[in-house]
């Protein structure tokens, strides 16, 4: 992809618009301290990664925080969220236990899956948080089977289901989205997209309009700025009224950026250092939303430091009991094959 | 305190690089998520991103050092209110941990191959059988099926062509009369999607029962099946269960050809997660699918086109149930001992009455269950009659018959006085050809000579 500019232009312009109405002072404030929580974890568990204490494949979200906070901020608790491997930032945005998160990625006996599922898989029944999976594309056919059970049940509850533009390629979304629309399934499809599948950028793998995809199959949906939490917000709260009122489902595509590599040992050779830092300089979603509080003239610079201060300290506990939880026994080798 | 910035791993590999460039000077303040240094590994230059914020007290590598081993403090950062003093005080340590302190493979010697054998309470089967009543295979997989939807709200059976069309082979026949289409539902082709649904639902904790048409269609499914459904509950610590059914049809037909005629057991059987059954007889099948439905797994249920037509004497209780991981001994014998599941168990109880009429004794045991598979009984059987024969439609390489002989090489060596030996579909894919499909297929001669063969009286 060539330099961006915006990263979704129009939706942009609206928002600025709508910034007041969408939330509270109060709920903006709440909005910067999440995103900040999720971009200071996976610096942390970058750090931890370079340690050698997190192994194997560790996909971090930083750049994309205001998606995720944004969507979930409109649902409701009994509602299902579902993802694929980049999936740090929407369990602590489930308000899943950091604590829990990072233990996880050390693989100890303290991470939400006791050391056993790593980075791209970890579980909530509490939170209503299915997952971290691994298959790119997978999240979507699971997706409708979570939103299926919302409907079996009658419960009024919806499913959030998502995935990047590099998994809108896979043959399985579509078979999801024929049956969602059949079936009127109370489910978001939400494309987070970053702009590159991998390393492989979407000029290159993408043919068409992902949203012109899901017209095919008579699913409307809308596209918004995931730099700004508050577009997110806006476009988020229309697509729940239409999904929760049993018209169906809807597509969300989110323009985002991720700042790191896919996982940590991507050299990033695919794209420019320019557009890289133009992104963190210029569209950054959490100097977003901390100017937009500041301009609203409610909160000055100053009240920001123990805010800082203290999301610091809730991801260097959590860093610090993923350090020190101890690893699983091992008979946890031979334990939850089956019920 | 003053902050050591360490030399970082940038891959699970990596255990040095050469620090390349210093991208900021002592002195200079950083931000979290800056870009301080570039680094070189055996694969690529990335760049090292500070994670606090600060000024840089005093870099302790210089830039163009090769060879700086993960973990070694290459700077050190001066939080707020500190000055260098701070930083000259803070001597490059040894770091006390390699960076990966776990052994590369924790040892296991002391502990098992697999996983401990869940313990299988079996049931007096007899019992039920005073009260039966004869129907098809098709019509006993029904009634399982209706049985438990009666019992439970949250079954639902899901598949192409089970509703309206009563079922591709019937076998879902009559089930949308009773329970409608919001509990009996036609789905579009596409496996992939639709099994990924069930797996979902199922997270949520319905209980699906997904119809594929043939288990080769599965295949576009497979990866939710293994992925999807026998994984999730080891990779959530055990918190998220996947209770499923996947049935349908499985191995070969009659002339289909190559793509409909594939035996997928030792397929399934290989995947720990998963439960796999193949049912043979009516009672077979309705008292195993009743127990699949029941199981809080995933099971795939491997049924066979052919046997759907043919009638047996089916228990009518129901709570008639055949517990999962219980093979039975259809018929008692002492010289030679012969396993066989799904269509191959009739196969194999006809060579047995031939056998017998040439003096030779077959013990024919139905193993009903491909995983876990109850090597317990088939070993008692061994040990009893010192010789194995395995039968299956499937192929041989890495099939059945290769699990069932290693298997009894490990528990009952001794007792073997003949090598296992293994009657299996031809090693080719499935020809069309009336006379190819039969030369492809075991048939009653090939068990009658593998039996002679292993108690030597060929």
């Amino acid at each position: 992809m060539a330099k961006p500019t915006s990263p979704a232009g129009k939706a942009k312009l609206q928002t600025v618009t709508a910034a007041s109405n969408v939330a509270t002072p109060e709920q903006m404030l709440q909005f910067y301290k999440d995103m900040l929580l999720i971009r200071r974890f996976e610096e942390k568990a970058g750090q931890l990664y370079g340690m050698g204490l997190i192994g194997g494949f560790c996909h971090l979200y930083i750049g994309q925080e205001a998606v995720v906070t944004g969507v979930q901020s409109v649902l409701q608790p009994k509602d299902s969220v579902i993802t694929a491997y980049r999936d740090h930032g929407h369990m602590l945005a489930c308000g899943m236990d950091p604590k829990g998160v990072m233990a996880e990625l050390t693989g100890r006996s303290g991470g939400y899956s006791k050391g056993k599922g790593g980075s791209m898989h970890m579980f909530s029944r509490e939170k209503n948080f299915y997952g971290g999976h691994g298959i790119v594309g997978a999240t979507a056919p699971l997706g409708i089977g979570l939103a299926f059970a919302h409907k079996y049940r009658g419960d009024g509850g919806i499913t959030t289901a998502y995935y990047g533009d590099g998994a809108a390629n896979q043959g399985q979304i579509y078979e999801s989205y024929n049956m969602a629309s059949l079936w009127k399934l109370p489910i978001i499809f939400i494309i987070e997209n970053n702009k590159y599948g991998m390393g492989t950028s979407q000029k290159r793998h993408a043919a068409g309009d992902f949203l012109k995809r899901a017209e095919g199959f008579d699913i409307p949906g809308e596209k918004t700025d995931g730099m700004d939490v508050l577009a997110v917000r806006s476009a988020a709260l229309k697509v729940v009224e239409h999904v929760r009122g049993g018209e169906g489902p809807m597509v969300l595509e989110v323009s985002t950026y991720r700042y790191r590599g896919h996982s940590m040992s991507d050299p990033g050779k695919y794209r420019s250092k320019e557009e890289v830092e133009d992104m963190r300089e210029h569209h950054d979603p959490i100097e977003h939303i901390r100017k937009t509080i500041l301009d609203g003239g409610k909160m000055t610079e100053d009240a920001f430091k123990p805010i800082d201060k203290e999301i610091k300290a809730i991801v260097n506990e959590a860093a610090e009991f993923a350090q020190t939880s101890p690893e699983p026994d091992p008979s946890e080798l031979w334990t939850d094959v089956l019920l | 305190m003053s902050i050591q910035i360490l030399m970082p791993a940038l891959s699970p590999t990596m255990t040095e690089g050469k620090l390349s460039k210093w991208v900021k000077k002592e002195g200079d303040a950083v931000k979290a998520g800056q870009v301080i240094a570039e680094i070189e590994t055996d694969k690529a230059t990335m760049e090292v991103e500070a994670v606090d914020e600060g000024v840089i007290g005093k870099i302790l590598v210089p830039e163009g050092t090769e060879g700086v081993a993960v973990n070694t403090p290459i700077a050190v950062l001066l939080e707020e209110g500190e000055d260098a003093a701070d930083a000259a005080s803070a001597e490059p340590v040894e770091v006390a941990s390699s960076p990966c302190s776990m052994p590369a493979c924790p040892p296991q010697a002391a502990a098992p191959s697999h996983a401990p054998v869940q313990t299988v309470v079996d049931i007096d089967e007899e019992k039920f059988f005073k009260n039966v009543q004869t129907m098809t295979v098709r019509e006993a997989l029904r009634d399982a099926m209706a049985e438990e939807m009666r019992r439970d709200g949250d079954v639902f059976v899901m598949g192409e062509e089970v509703a309206e069309y009563q079922g591709a082979y019937k076998v879902t026949q009559g089930l949308l009369q009773e329970f409608g289409d919001k509990r009996i539902i036609d789905t579009p082709i596409t496996e992939y999607g639709f099994a990924g649904l069930g797996v979902g639902a199922a997270f949520a904790g319905l209980k699906p029962i997904v119809e594929f048409m043939t288990f080769n269609f599965a295949m576009q499914a497979i990866d939710h099946i293994v992925n999807s459904a026998a994984k999730t509950l080891y990779m959530a610590g055990g918190q998220l269960g996947c209770p499923i059914v996947f049935r349908g049809p499985n191995g070969p037909a009659s002339r289909v050809g190559a793509q409909h005629s594939q035996c997928y057991a030792s397929w399934y059987g290989h995947v720990p997660g998963l439960k796999v059954i193949a049912p043979w007889s009516g009672a077979d099948a309705k008292g195993l699918l009743k127990s699949a439905i029941r199981d809080p797994n995933p099971v795939v249920c491997l049924e066979n086109e052919i046997m759907y037509g043919q009638s047996f004497e089916v228990p009518t209780d129901p709570e008639f149930v055949i517990p999962l991981g219980k093979a039975k001994i259809e018929r008692a014998g002492t010289d030679v001992t012969i396993t066989a599941f799904s269509r191959m168990v009739g196969v194999a109880l006809a060579a047995a009455e031939r056998l017998a009429e040439e003096g030779i004794s077959a013990e024919v045991i139905n193993l009903r269950t491909i995983r876990p598979l109850d090597v317990e009984t088939i070993a008692n059987s061994v040990r009893k009659t010192n010789r194995l024969v395995s039968v299956e439609e499937g192929w041989y390489f890495a099939g059945m018959g290769a699990e069932l002989a290693a298997q009894m090489m490990e528990v009952c060596f001794d007792d073997l006085d003949a090598p296992v030996t293994r009657v299996y579909g031809a090693d080719v894919p499935m020809p069309y050809a009336a006379n190819l499909e039969k030369l492809a297929l075991p048939q009653e001669e090939d068990i009658i000579t593998a039996a002679k063969k292993v108690a030597y009286a060929a």
